[in-house]
């Protein structure tokens, strides 16, 4: 077994990362894919603004504006937000719950390599005539067989691939939070980042199970002849509606959770208290996530489906006001009575909470059933869920990447690029949102490519579109922040560069493979804190000094999503006019890819390796 | 009590008004609301925004008193109490909000229920003020259904078309009753789309294979810009029509024009030779003129009263022009042939609008 130890030292760079199971790893692929994603989403919103400068602007057309719409709210949400937050959930759940990896490392890359080949290969579909185009909600009948273009195959596809990464991923972190964590680490001890990461785990498994049903009946539909969704063959299109916000709606809870989860970790740190009412946070969190799955037809208000159902989802959307509430009452008086260090991590986590007030209340606006039937469709439910998204998610990640940054790559963000950064997003987010409320009143529905001159919509345009440059810019700062500091920063090695409270701040910088040389004894919430205040700042191990066994790598996850990416690619080309292989070949072929790799790791025996003791020793001296 | 219930009307109303004065367009924009709906949803959003402002003051000035106050200053390595948490403050910050949305929850539910009651009325909505129909009246709805109007709306890709319980069909411009309650059928003929008069009240959408309901009412007679709400396609952006509210009698008088054949063609030689090009060319095929044509594209009978061009073109001749000539180039994706000089030579194209605008319902004013 030693001697496999020695073996993976030598593999290349390249191979390492495309065959690596280690949540460290991947949790960086995740970040590098999920940023990638965010630039190419943030262009399109930039030509989009462009578009929107001025009245009866031709910039684009309305048919490559429809394109832009639907990509960049699909990358978005699928493709940027969902992958940044897996990378925070990836590095600091196991570190936080004391494990030494996820519970199961090959499916974790698994996980990650569908992802990605279901987000490539909905990108792709700007090669074969252009993308989808029928928004990110993809409504029939403008997305069926006999309205919407060949992009829409690949946005059911490429969605139906990556949402498999998706769940497989969050089902991986259920069983993980339950199974891993150290002793001692109850789940009333358990970081909020962890709580959130486990509530949201379970709502993707129960929103992109419907996903992936709605998103097959629509392939049937498009690629097979079927006839769900058409009307006037006994099919409905309201249908799809409640099956897309059935998931779409907890969607937002999926990637708003872990956000909030990330400030109630870097509120507590920069604050040096612990959280404000704990309890009532984890409550709310679990409340917040039941909600959610009641409330999609607040999405559907102007379809007619009658007053009874419009008051019940009225009132129920209103109720997700009360935990949401709580929890911004808890992260003010953390912060109320504590010693606040604002660096960029804290501005990021603490503007977030008057931000995400702002989204919050232009929700519970938006939950007036009747008063909907005039915000409904317009720039106002656009600046409602762009404070929701930016002034929560991404705020929410700029925290998390600046806090966790040290941890994952052994140094810091250069704070000064950091909070030009902080500040010129923030002003260029208000620019560019706050005006969206007041146009969507004065009549401009949501989606359009143009207004036209006279309807006094033009300085508020101009007002947004400048706010977005602003954005862009800081965007290009932080971008340059990772470059320069690359170079630049110093050094670190110490554990815990900001005197934090979470075990992932007790294992040594840079992480070793390993985690912890000894499974940490966990004896109060916040466990760092409590041994550095309580007892001798060091953590007591749970188990003696001893070979770790690791997983191996393996390239089959990557084979596998490759896999499903051709399968996934011949699907679509059953609608291409002239494909230049049979279809039904390049399904084949990938069916073979995926099963065959399937069948040899089911196989394959494959009993990992085991770290002997003295290199463990050997590295442990180095880093203290 | 009234009086002061005026009086804070009127002051929130001044500071809210002061922020949002100068925007928008008058006859757009939901913010002069011009009809009892709107009225009723502009109100009930002012509502909102000052319970709302309520909770953005709190948070906003804890906020700031907790940034102002609460800074580590340099080298204080002291470890602020560990504070656990309180149940009051937890109950507090439960229960208050619960009343909050509690007062936000009653008009929630009776407006929703009043929206979904889109009986045709010619005494006007229950919102619309002194005419508030109580539970007695109602018992002679059905009398009174009857010379209320009702409207079918079909949503097009990109137009509009309303048949008219009479029997004809308008395209692209709804005339209504101004004061009174009108009833909207709606229905989609291929993807979805939504019937939305920002200035007279909230948006409904039209869906395929489904019947949906809406009632507008306009205070005063006027043109009123309505919009295409739903994704519906490339020029999703540019289907706009206009919603035109009559007094009662105009209406009347409106509406029996509209029912009536096409009156003879005026004999100024041009309009007559326009007449003729419009049958060349087939555009009957698509275009109705009074009862006779195919109703694939906008019906024309009432060509010459439009406010605009194709939804959104200035009503002038040479837009018209523009628009026969290259409908893609201004409306991607519309169904409109392309008729250039080839089809259509510059003297017939002349005569063909000359016709098109001597279609005329409305006295001339």
């Amino acid at each position: 077994m030693a001697d496999n130890y020695a073996n993976t030292a030598d593999k290349s760079v390249l191979w390492d990362w495309l065959t690596t199971v280690d949540h460290k790893k991947i949790a960086i692929m995740y970040l590098i894919a999920g940023t990638l994603f965010f630039v190419k989403a943030g262009v399109m919103a930039l030509f989009m603004r462009i578009q929107l400068m001025r009245p009866e602007m031709e910039f684009i057309t309305g048919q490559t504006f429809n394109e832009l719409i639907t990509m960049h709210g699909t990358i978005m949400l699928f493709l940027a937000a969902t992958p940044l937050i897996f990378a925070f959930m990836n590095f600091a759940v196991p570190l936080q719950i004391g494990a030494r990896d996820v519970a199961f490392p090959f499916v974790n890359a698994l996980g990650f390599w569908i992802f990605f080949f279901g987000g490539l290969l909905l990108s792709v579909s700007w090669f074969f005539g252009g993308g989808p185009d029928a928004g990110w909600t993809s409504y029939v009948p403008l997305a069926s067989r006999e309205h919407g273009g060949l992009g829409i195959d690949f946005y059911v596809l490429g969605l139906q691939v990556s949402g498999i990464g998706t769940l497989v991923s969050g089902i991986n972190f259920i069983v993980t939070i339950i199974n891993m964590r150290a002793p001692g680490m109850t789940m009333m001890r358990l970081p909020l980042f962890v709580w959130t990461t486990l509530v949201v785990s379970i709502l993707i498994v129960f929103a992109f199970t419907p996903l992936a049903a709605g998103l097959a009946l629509l392939m049937l539909d498009r690629i097979f002849g079927g006839q769900f969704f058409i009307p006037g063959m006994d099919g409905n299109v309201v249908l799809w509606q409640h099956i897309f916000w059935i998931f779409g709606h907890p969607e937002v809870y999926i990637l708003v959770l872990p956000a909030f989860g990330i400030i109630s970790e870097v509120i507590p740190a920069f604050s040096r208290k612990r959280l404000f009412g704990y309890s009532a946070m984890v409550f709310a969190t679990l409340v917040i996530a039941f909600l959610g799955f009641m409330v999609w037809v607040h999405h559907m208000f102007t379809v007619g489906i009658g007053p009874v159902a419009n008051s019940i989802f009225a009132i129920a959307t209103m109720a997700i006001a009360v935990p949401t509430g709580i929890k911004i009452f808890n992260w003010l008086f953390t912060m109320w009575g504590g010693k606040l260090t604002f660096n960029t991590a804290m501005l990021c986590a603490s503007s977030f909470v008057p931000t995400f007030v702002l989204g919050g209340v232009t929700g519970v606006m938006l939950a007036m059933a009747p008063v909907d039937h005039l915000y409904h469709d317009t720039y106002f439910v656009v600046a409602h869920f762009h404070y929701i998204i930016i002034g929560g998610i991404v705020l929410g990640l700029f925290a998390a990447l600046f806090y966790w940054y040290p941890k994952m790559f052994g140094h810091k963000l250069n704070e000064a690029l950091g909070k030009w950064m902080f500040w010129l997003f923030y002003i260029g987010f208000h620019l560019t949102f706050f005006v969206q409320h007041i146009l969507g009143l004065i009549g401009m529905q949501r989606r359009i490519y143009t207004y036209l001159e006279g309807q006094g919509m033009a300085t508020m345009n101009m007002i947004s579109t400048i706010g977005t440059f602003i954005m862009a810019f800081a965007v290009v700062l932080l971008v340059f922040n990772v470059v320069y500091s690359a170079y630049k920063s110093e050094r670190i090695t110490e554990r815990d560069p900001w005197d934090a409270r979470t075990l992932e701040w007790a294992t040594n910088t840079p992480v070793p493979e390993y985690n912890f040389a000894q499974t940490p004894q966990v004896r109060s919430l916040d466990p760092w804190f409590y041994e550095k205040v309580h007892g001798d700042g060091t953590m007591k191990p749970a188990e003696p000094l001893d070979d770790i066994h690791m997983p191996n790598g393996s390239i089959l996850p990557f084979m596998i999503g490759l896999g499903l990416f051709i399968g996934g690619f011949g699907f679509i080309m059953m609608n291409m006019e002239n494909p230049i292989v049979p279809p039904l070949l390049v399904v084949i072929l990938g069916a073979v890819l995926t099963f065959g790799s399937m069948g040899l790791r089911s196989i394959k025996e494959d009993h990992g390796y085991n770290i002997p003791l003295e290199r463990i020793k050997k590295i442990e001296k180095e880093a203290s | 009590m009234s009086q002061w219930k005026r009086l804070l009307q009127y002051l929130t109303a001044a500071s809210v008004l002061f922020v949002l004065a100068g925007c928008g367009e008058e006859g757009i924009t939901a913010l002069d609301p011009q009809g009892p709906q709107a009225q009723w949803l502009y109100d009930n959003m002012l509502l909102s925004l000052y319970v709302m402002a309520f909770v953005i003051i709190v948070v906003f000035v804890l906020f700031f008193i907790i940034v102002a106050k609460f800074r580590r200053k340099p080298g204080d390595d002291e470890i602020p109490e560990q504070v656990e948490g309180s149940k009051t403050l937890e109950l507090t910050w439960t229960i208050i909000p619960i009343f909050l949305l509690a007062i936000l929850a009653v008009p929630t539910v009776t407006g929703t229920f009043i929206l979904a009651d889109t009986d045709p009325d010619p005494e006007g909505s229950e919102f619309t003020s002194g005419s508030g129909s109580s539970g007695e009246e109602e018992l002679d709805e059905d009398e009174v259904a009857e010379d209320g109007v009702t409207i079918e709306v079909t949503g097009h890709q990109y137009w509009w078309q309303f048949d008219y319980e009479e029997g004809f069909t308008a395209g692209q411009e709804v005339y209504i009753p101004a004061g009174e309650k009108v009833e909207f059928e709606l229905h989609a003929s291929d993807v979805m789309h939504s019937f939305w008069v920002p200035a007279l009240g909230g948006k409904v959408d039209t869906i395929p294979g489904i019947t949906n309901y809406l009632w507008l009412e306009a205070d005063e007679p006027g043109v009123y810009q309505g919009k295409c709400a739903e994704l519906c396609g490339p020029s999703h952006a540019l289907m706009e029509f206009q919603l035109i509210a009559l007094e009662r009698d105009e209406y009347d008088a409106w509406v029996e024009e509209m029912s009536e054949d096409p009156e003879e063609i005026q004999d100024t030689g041009e309009a007559e030779r326009g007449h003729e090009v419009f049958e060349e060319q087939g555009c009957i095929g698509c275009h109705a003129i009074g009862g006779s044509g195919s109703a694939a594209g906008p019906t024309l009978t009432n060509f010459g009263d439009r406010e605009a061009f194709a939804g959104i073109l200035e009503a002038t001749d040479e837009n018209l022009e523009e628009w026969i000539r290259d409908p893609e180039s201004i409306k991607q994706d519309n169904d409109m042939p392309a008729y250039p000089e080839e089809s259509i030579n510059d003297e017939d194209m002349d005569a063909l609008i000359e016709y098109l605008q001597s279609l005329t319902i409305l006295e001339d004013e």
